[in-house]
């Protein structure tokens, strides 16, 4: 699709050249050419011209006095020292302080230099011609040649061994590059399939890191449960916690659909996985009168009642729970590992 | 015994019994007394639950049910304890005006004494959460750092980094906490109202509330300090963008406009 | 002789500094082409330049948060002066970030310029983008300087992104896990780029040093390189103009870099600056503090990501949630989709320069730039485009939208998914009318002059209103616009009786060509003639 299908009569006449078929002193619309330039009171008036230079001054000086201000706020203010301002509210005065005296410093430097090229520098306008970006025949022509030269010197498009072989070692030289990044981290092999729970893991309350009886849970309420074993400052700590997160209801067995659910909970306290289907945000807006719990970044909907399938938003689908039981401590434990990858869906998941 | 008896007529002698009287009445009375307010408490305990009756069958019986049974209108409140009443009428979301998604805060209709009625006769409908006292509350001293943490794990997916609040499924929504009282605070986190779960002091005990408390009023109050100036609501880069799109690029193209303008011309003369 | 005193003179020491740097830098030759070189003024030719400064004044207060920032992800116990964290578990990164705001005087205000240029700068090349983009700017010889811009809003979309993560505070968190969910999305090389970026499992220990990297060297290096490139096609293509008396195709009509553009330009970064300082000193931008450390069990409502992308986080909000599930393997719909219309909706902006050159043919230099109300067309598919984009960024904030409007999230999200289709196709016919309204709106002021508000009796008995002629320079700025006429396909049959079957490609050109340049589609600017025939009659209606 080359110009040369269009017709040079369809473009239209180039801009700011002619109008149409009226040409020269007849046309209405032809350019009249840059309007004599008017003079501004600074111009013609010398007591005006004075005037704007003081203002110009006036703001450099003050721009000093700002910068001065600016020192004098770094060495006074505490850097913990908090005041009411209206209607900012109560905040530091250090930064408050700075900020000012930093912005009106560069600030009237700024509406100096741009009154005194409004004022007191010409504004008369000039016209520059533009060249033409294209370069003219004859150099494209040079050119040409030129390259023709030095591609015929070189021998390249004869010797075609030494050109083949080039291209191959060009294109196999950044593969160690490539090799490199290898080690930037492990395979994904099964880790995203696997969680620390376990059979026999006790569910341990978040909030006061002691294991979590049933009587604990009452309906109504909502109580956040890691496996035992798993330490605040283990190394790890934050890359299990992202998977093995979870969320503890109860509901009365009678209002839960779902068979599975209710085989799987204990006594109604259903545990679910904390990390949402769709990308993986700690989902736990739960909804006590509904059982829907939302998730704060993108909205998914899940119904707790009713196996956790998705009844909005984008994720895929149901979040993954965790078959639970009492031990003979009378504790929550997990009866085994989640039967899915918990949080987001993969290529591999399946 | 001869010697007090001769003197039985002493002028003294009256003022002296009269004394002994004030002493033994008073001994006994400070020897009776708590049994005595006991009583006096039951009789005002069952006082107040009559005269919450009372409020209760005209205020809250047409959704609630005549006994607190609960009706298609609203959910029984036998077991609901008085802290969910002090935390419904005290906060002026009971009586509900209109049905709706959720019942909002609004001006309270009923003083602390007709609440505190109402609290105890809903309270002997059922056991449940009790109404938490001044010291229970009090969040001085508390660790306002392990509150935000724990207001980071357990409130903040609805109420926001600050309590500020959030959306919640079809037009229901987390309140901002922002001027709630800490006994209000305290009472929803253990009676889990409307769409809130609850947290019983069972798995969250009651230190942790207080701390919890601490940290709403170190972070989201009128004294709240702000050091980096305007909060811009504390609703992080949506109100951010809005103020930089506004105010930043906005009085930045004013200033373009200055800087290009022509200056005014010298008017024809 | 004369060569000898002229040599005896002494030269003054700023010339003779400048003849230093002459004889190594030949910097008469490229004065010589530039210092006096003509800007024109219009406000809207600096919406560009707040980008540039607002760009340096991130380079240098990043370079100072560099000073004071820890990138790493070792845990520590913070025992810093902000009373509210103390004794929290953290990684440095968030720690040193407390340290810059509340420990390291000025530096809560170097870090809230930081991120207040930034997304000014974001907001900017917005803006500026869309003026190049309603003004026709973009055409021949600018292309190429149009894919620089394009390339620059791009990355400063990512190098944004990758800045706000690194404190490693709740919020941002929440954005890479955001991040590390959508990679997982990606068909068959998902889970392996996830492993490889976040250095093994999310969130691993590695992203933050990563991020840094990026942020700092890679992204902001690669954008320098763009920003001097733009710039020196700026130069050298000369900047475009409005149409107006004595301006033309072949000239450029303004103000000489020295001295008033360089008081103008120089000043107005000093005024860009200061104006962000202030901002800085008064308003609050990401307070980390309030925010908490980041852990993957925790989460605020309204997470959001910083504005600019809001509209990706919008497709990713209101997409269903589709995912296939076929021979053991899942296809992430609900993620992948929005994935790829981000990059769609981003790539149609980015060739559109070459999509219209293809449809009007035409291969000349413009440098006139033309009034949004006469390209009709364009302006409303930059508005449909616009819309898109806004609509989008309504839906990314819904969770806002609902709670501050007193709506229903799932009522917002429909209408964000209803608004996707509706929205694009009603704003471009809209402003397509609007458009020709006011083309029809100029002819008339061009034949029949300007509405005085004068009403007038007639000696009949008729009142009306006088019309004044328009002068000369304003009839030439109404009538220069370029107007273009639709592509035929020509006749069927050549001039030697042979059959030519146009291609299905030529067909769609010459439709596509006939929406654009139509008969309905634009209203024909008046001719001299039609102008004559009416001001030598009756010309005062």
């Amino acid at each position: 699709m080359s110009s040369q299908q269009i017709p040079e009569e369809n473009l239209p006449v180039e801009q700011g050249t002619a109008h149409g078929a009226v040409e020269g002193a007849g046309d209405p619309f032809a350019d009249p050419g840059l309007p004599a330039h008017k003079p501004r009171i600074q111009d013609i008036d010398e007591r005006a011209a004075n005037r704007s230079e003081r203002a110009v001054a006036l703001m450099f000086t003050l721009s000093m006095l700002a910068t001065v201000g600016f020192i004098a706020s770094y060495v006074i203010f505490p850097v913990d020292q908090i005041v009411y301002i209206w209607p900012f509210g109560h905040v530091s005065a250090l930064n408050f302080s700075l900020g000012l005296t930093l912005g009106l410093a560069l600030f009237l430097i700024g509406a100096g230099a741009v009154h005194w090229a409004r004022t007191l520098m010409s504004d008369v306008e000039v016209a520059d011609d533009r060249h033409a970006i294209e370069a003219t025949p004859e150099v494209k022509a040079k050119v040409l040649a030129d390259f023709a030269d030095g591609a015929r010197e070189s021998a390249l498009g004869r010797r075609k061994l030494i050109r083949n072989t080039m291209f191959g070692a060009l294109a196999l030289v950044p593969l160690s590059g490539v090799v490199l990044l290898r080690d930037l981290g492990p395979l994904p092999e099964k880790k995203l399939r696997k969680t620390l729970w376990a059979k026999g893991k006790q569910l341990v309350n978040m909030n006061t890191m002691e294991p979590l009886r049933p009587e604990d849970v009452v309906v109504g309420s909502l109580t956040f449960a890691m496996p035992e074993g798993l330490e605040e400052d283990a190394h790890d700590f934050q890359s299990q916690i992202a998977k093995a997160a979870l969320m503890i209801i109860r509901i009365e067995p009678d209002n839960i659909k779902d068979k599975r659910e209710r085989e799987w909970a204990h006594e109604g306290i259903v545990a679910f996985s904390k990390i949402c289907t769709h990308v993986g945000c700690p989902i736990s807006l739960y909804e006590q009168q509904t059982h829907h719990v939302l998730c704060p970044c993108h909205q998914s909907t899940f119904d707790l009642s009713d196996g956790a399938r998705v009844i909005f938003g984008p994720a895929g689908h149901a979040l993954p729970q965790l078959r639970i039981g009492v031990n003979s401590e009378g504790n929550l434990e997990a009866l085994g590992d989640f039967e899915e990858p918990v949080g987001p869906a993969f290529w591999e998941r399946g | 015994m001869k010697k007090l008896s001769a003197r039985r007529r002493h002028p003294l002698a009256a003022v002296v019994v009269l004394l002994l009287a004030l002493a033994a009445t008073g001994g006994l009375y400070a020897a009776f007394a708590p049994a005595g307010k006991a009583q006096a408490d039951e009789t005002a305990q069952s006082l107040a639950i009559d005269e919450g009756k009372k409020l209760y069958s005209v205020g809250c019986a047409s959704c609630h049910g005549s006994g607190g049974q609960g009706t298609t209108d609203g959910p029984s409140l036998v077991g609901v304890g008085s802290a969910a009443v002090d935390f419904q009428v005290g906060t002026g979301r009971m009586p509900a005006q209109q049905p709706g998604a959720q019942v909002p805060k609004k001006k309270v209709i009923y003083n602390q004494a007709e609440i505190d009625q109402l609290a105890a006769y809903v309270a002997s409908l059922g056991a449940g959460p009790i109404t938490p006292t001044k010291s229970q509350v009090d969040p001085s001293g508390a660790d306002v750092a392990k509150g935000g943490d724990l207001f980071r794990t357990n409130c903040a997916q609805c109420h926001n980094f600050t309590g500020q609040g959030g959306a919640l499924t079809k037009g229901k929504y987390a309140p901002n906490l922002e001027g709630v009282s800490a006994k209000h605070i305290y009472e929803a986190m253990q009676t889990g109202p409307q769409s809130m779960p609850s947290f019983p002091d069972t798995t969250m005990p009651e230190q942790e509330k207080k701390d919890i408390i601490a940290y709403i009023k170190t972070v989201n109050g009128s004294e709240s300090e702000s050091p980096g100036g305007l909060s811009l609501g504390g609703l992080g880069p949506v109100s951010e963008g809005l103020f930089g799109w506004i105010f930043g690029l906005g009085g930045l193209i004013a200033i373009a406009v200055w800087v290009a303008a022509h200056t005014a011309k010298a008017k024809k003369s | 002789m004369s060569t000898a005193t002229e040599t005896q003179r002494k030269a003054p020491a700023g010339e003779r500094v400048a003849d230093w740097a002459d004889g190594r830098l030949g910097i008469y030759g490229l004065a010589k082409a530039n210092m006096r070189k003509i800007f024109p003024d219009h406000w809207s030719f600096m919406l560009g330049e707040i980008c540039l400064y607002s760009f340096i004044i991130i380079i240098l207060t990043g370079v100072y948060l560099t000073l004071f920032f820890h990138p790493s992800m070792n845990e520590v116990v913070y025992h810093g002066s902000y009373e509210p964290m103390q004794g929290i578990r953290m990684s440095e990164a968030y720690a040193s970030t407390l340290d810059i705001s509340f420990d390291v005087r000025g530096g809560l205000l170097v870090r809230q310029i930081h991120h207040w240029a930034a997304v000014i700068f974001l907001a900017g090349m917005f803006v500026h983008m869309f003026r190049v983009f309603f003004t026709g700017a973009y055409r021949k010889p600018r292309e190429i300087n149009w894919l620089f811009g394009f390339l620059l809003f791009v990355l400063g979309m990512f190098t944004g992104f990758t800045g706000y993560s690194l404190p490693d505070d709740l919020l941002s968190g929440t954005g890479v896990r955001f991040t590390q969910g959508a990679i997982l999305s990606m068909p068959i090389v998902g889970t392996y780029i996830s492993m490889f970026l976040f250095g093994g499992e999310f969130p691993g220990t590695d992203i933050i040093a990563r991020f840094y990297s990026i942020h700092i060297l890679l992204l902001p290096g690669i954008m320098l390189g763009l920003v001097v490139g733009h710039l020196i096609l700026v130069f050298f293509h000369k900047h475009t103009q409005f149409a107006g008396p004595g301006k033309t195709n072949k000239n450029v009509v303004g103000m000489p870099l020295l001295p008033v553009y360089m008081a103008k330009a120089g000043g107005f970064f000093f005024l860009v600056f200061g104006f962000i300082s202030v901002i800085a000193a008064i308003a609050t931008i990401n307070p980390i503090w309030a925010l908490g450390p980041y852990r993957p069990d925790q989460v605020s409502t309204g997470a959001q990501p910083d504005w600019y992308m809001g509209f990706a986080e919008g497709f990713v909000r209101v997409m269903p949630g589709w995912e296939i599930n076929l021979w053991g393997h899942t296809l992430v719909l609900g993620v992948l989709i929005p994935l790829v219309l981000f990059g769609v909706v981003l790539a149609a902006l980015a060739l559109y320069p070459f999509i219209e050159s293809w449809i009007t043919g035409d291969k000349r230099e413009h440098h006139i730039l033309d009034r949004p109300r006469n390209a009709p067309t364009r302006t409303g598919l930059g508005v449909a485009w616009v819309t898109i984009y806004f609509v989008m960024l309504i839906g990314g904030g819904n969770d806002i939208w609902a709670t501050h409007f007193h709506m229903s999230l799932n009522a917002i999200s429909w209408f964000v998914r209803i608004a996707f289709f509706v929205g694009p196709v009603l704003a471009f016919v809209v402003t397509r009318r609007i458009c020709l309204g006011l083309q029809r709106r100029d002819k008339e002021k061009v034949l029949h002059g300007r509405e005085s508000g004068t009403i007038k009796r007639l000696p009949h008995g008729e009142f009306v209103e006088i019309h004044e002629p328009l002068s000369p320079e304003q009839l030439h700025t109404l009538t220069a616009h370029e107007q273009y006429k639709p592509i035929e396909i020509g006749p069927t049959v050549d001039e030697n009786g042979v059959e030519r079957k146009p291609s299905a490609l030529q067909k769609l050109r010459a439709r596509l060509s006939k929406s654009y340049y139509g008969e309905n589609n634009q209203i024909a600017k008046p001719t001299a003639e039609e102008y004559k025939e009416i001001t030598s009659g009756h010309g005062h209606h």
